[in-house]
């Protein structure tokens, strides 16, 4: 283990903590954004030109608020809550290839923190972890409203995770591997496993809706029922971590998104421009184009958010388990039906 | 290295299995299980079994555990709530105990070390080879246990389904 081996990575990691965070803290401002711009009013536009300050601002007023811990909660459970979600928020991006490889004043360096060959299950595991911050955090407030929250979050959470599995059972079935590197190397050019998977891609998009909480799916924090749901005890920066966890889930689901079924650093006449530019800035576009992929699904996210209205509880369990799943196990039979034609023509 | 590793997160897992049995609250004690189920995950790491590793922490930790979790929240059990158990029960409780700790000890008796399996193949954990070796040499038991998990789900909803015509 080389020493400049290491510290490739430290940087590489850095960078990566990094820009999640500054993504995570400028969606806060786009989403408010956006949710201004499709309800004709101006949005934060006070702090710093055109609002730009304004994350750092909110972010400032969370953390001098008074913190809050409620008498009869459990103290230590109250706290390991938003650690929880902000700590399985941030180690998702472990595995996502960000680039492909450039060279550095000679030595080749890839733009990946690890490339384990079951890639994409790790997204998976540390997405049905998720639940766990938003679970203990409700319950140990020890207020009914909490709970029914957090109770709400676990039961949409493993309810959306399976047809999210079965999606994902049909990608591997045209990829052929694991790993979230060799399947992006795969979608070189225009090639994106979209256009392979459209059925399959619709459904992985709607399950991370609800793995992310967000409306049409946001149900554990209805505020209409459950007060603020499973965050109506917390205070300060630990409701900001809250707030955070959801944006940088939004985050690391978008580039999930954009890297299994977009394509991810690809995009066409890739070649001619990685001739022109040469193996560092050639690399650096395609890197680039990733994150313009992400911001769009960050926009979708968003503009969902602002159109769709919240669905009711049992149609959210409906929607789950009696549309998505048979779809998703059709398209398997489809997709396995197909890959055999193909392969046998 | 690797064998002081294994020794760290041995000695955690027996930790946090005891910490299971020991802790008041039933929430803290399923808290505990994730947690050993999470070194039991680093255990198969160790073992270069990635796919095992990954499942068992999806499977395990993300699904099952958070039932378990799930189902105990709605109970809110309490000291208060607790069934006081009778003194029969707890001499019932220790004699299996103990009959327990003698087959155990009888056994470990007549145990002897016989030569620990050797890996063949290093690379057996990763998911091409599990896969193959999955559906190839051990296709029957693998699609089996398929069948006795379909019919454990079948019997689940059969005896869900039955409490709306009772009612």
């Amino acid at each position: 283990m080389e020493l400049a081996f290491v510290i490739e990575k430290f940087i590489l990691i850095t960078v990566v903590f990094a820009l999640s965070l500054v993504v995570a803290m400028y969606s806060t401002l786009a989403e408010r954004k956006i949710a201004a711009f499709l309800q004709d009013r101006v949005g934060p536009n006070r702090a710093g030109p055109g609002g730009m300050f304004q994350p750092l601002a909110d972010g400032a007023k969370m953390f001098f608020k008074e913190e809050i811990i409620p008498e009869q909660s459990n103290k230590f459970l109250f706290i390991a809550g938003p650690s929880l979600a902000i700590l399985t928020a941030c180690i998702g991006s472990a595995v996502i290839p960000w680039g492909d490889t450039i060279a550095i004043a000679g030595r080749i360096v890839d733009l990946q923190v690890t490339d384990i060959n079951v890639g994409i299950l790790y997204i998976f595991g540390v997405v049905s972890l998720g639940v766990y911050g938003v679970m203990i955090g409700g319950w140990a407030s020890n207020n009914k409203f909490s709970l029914m929250g957090a109770i709400r979050a676990a039961s949409q959470n493993i309810s959306y995770e399976i047809p999210m599995g079965l999606s994902i059972i049909a990608l591997l079935l045209v990829t052929n591997t694991l790993s979230l590197k060799e399947i992006t190397a795969q979608q070189h050019g225009w090639h994106w496993n979209v256009w392979y998977q459209p059925l399959g891609f619709l459904l992985f998009m709607i399950c991370s809706f609800a793995e992310t909480n967000r409306t049409p799916f946001d149900l554990p924090e209805c505020e209409t029922e459950l007060v603020g749901g499973y965050h109506t005890e917390y205070s300060s920066m630990k409701l900001g971590f809250y707030l955070f966890a959801e944006y940088i889930n939004m985050f690391i689901s978008s580039a999930v998104m954009a890297t299994l079924y977009f394509g991810g650093y690809n995009y066409p006449g890739m070649d001619w421009v990685n001739n022109m530019l040469g193996p560092l800035w050639g690399p650096l576009v395609g890197v680039a184009v990733l994150f313009l992929k992400i911001f769009a699904f960050i926009f979708f996210f968003m503009w969902v958010r602002w159109t769709v209205p919240r669905f009711r509880y049992d149609q959210l369990m409906n929607l789950g388990w009696k549309v998505l799943i048979p779809l998703a196990i059709a398209n398997i039979v489809i997709t396995g039906i197909w890959i055999t034609i193909s392969d046998r023509i | 290295m690797t064998l002081s590793l294994f020794y760290l997160v041995a000695f955690l897992s027996i930790f946090f299995s005891l910490l299971v049995i020991f802790s008041k609250n039933p929430v803290h004690s399923i808290l505990y299980l994730i947690i050993t189920f999470f070194t039991f995950t680093i255990h198969y790491i160790l073992l270069n079994a990635q796919f095992l590793a990954i499942v068992n922490f999806i499977v395990y930790m993300g699904a099952i555990l958070v039932l378990f979790l799930f189902v105990l929240m709605l109970l809110n059990l309490n000291k208060d709530s607790e069934p006081l158990k009778s003194n029969l029960l707890k001499i019932i409780g220790v004699i299996g105990g103990m009959c327990l700790l003698v087959t155990l000890v009888g056994s470990t008796k007549a145990l002897h070390l016989s030569d620990p399996v050797i890996l063949q193949a290093q690379n057996l954990g990763l998911v091409k080879n599990l896969g193959k070796v999955l559906f190839s040499e051990f296709l029957l038991p693998f699609e089996v246990s398929s069948i006795l998990l379909l019919s454990a789900m079948v019997g689940a909803v059969l005896l869900a389904k039955r409490e709306p015509n009772n009612a």
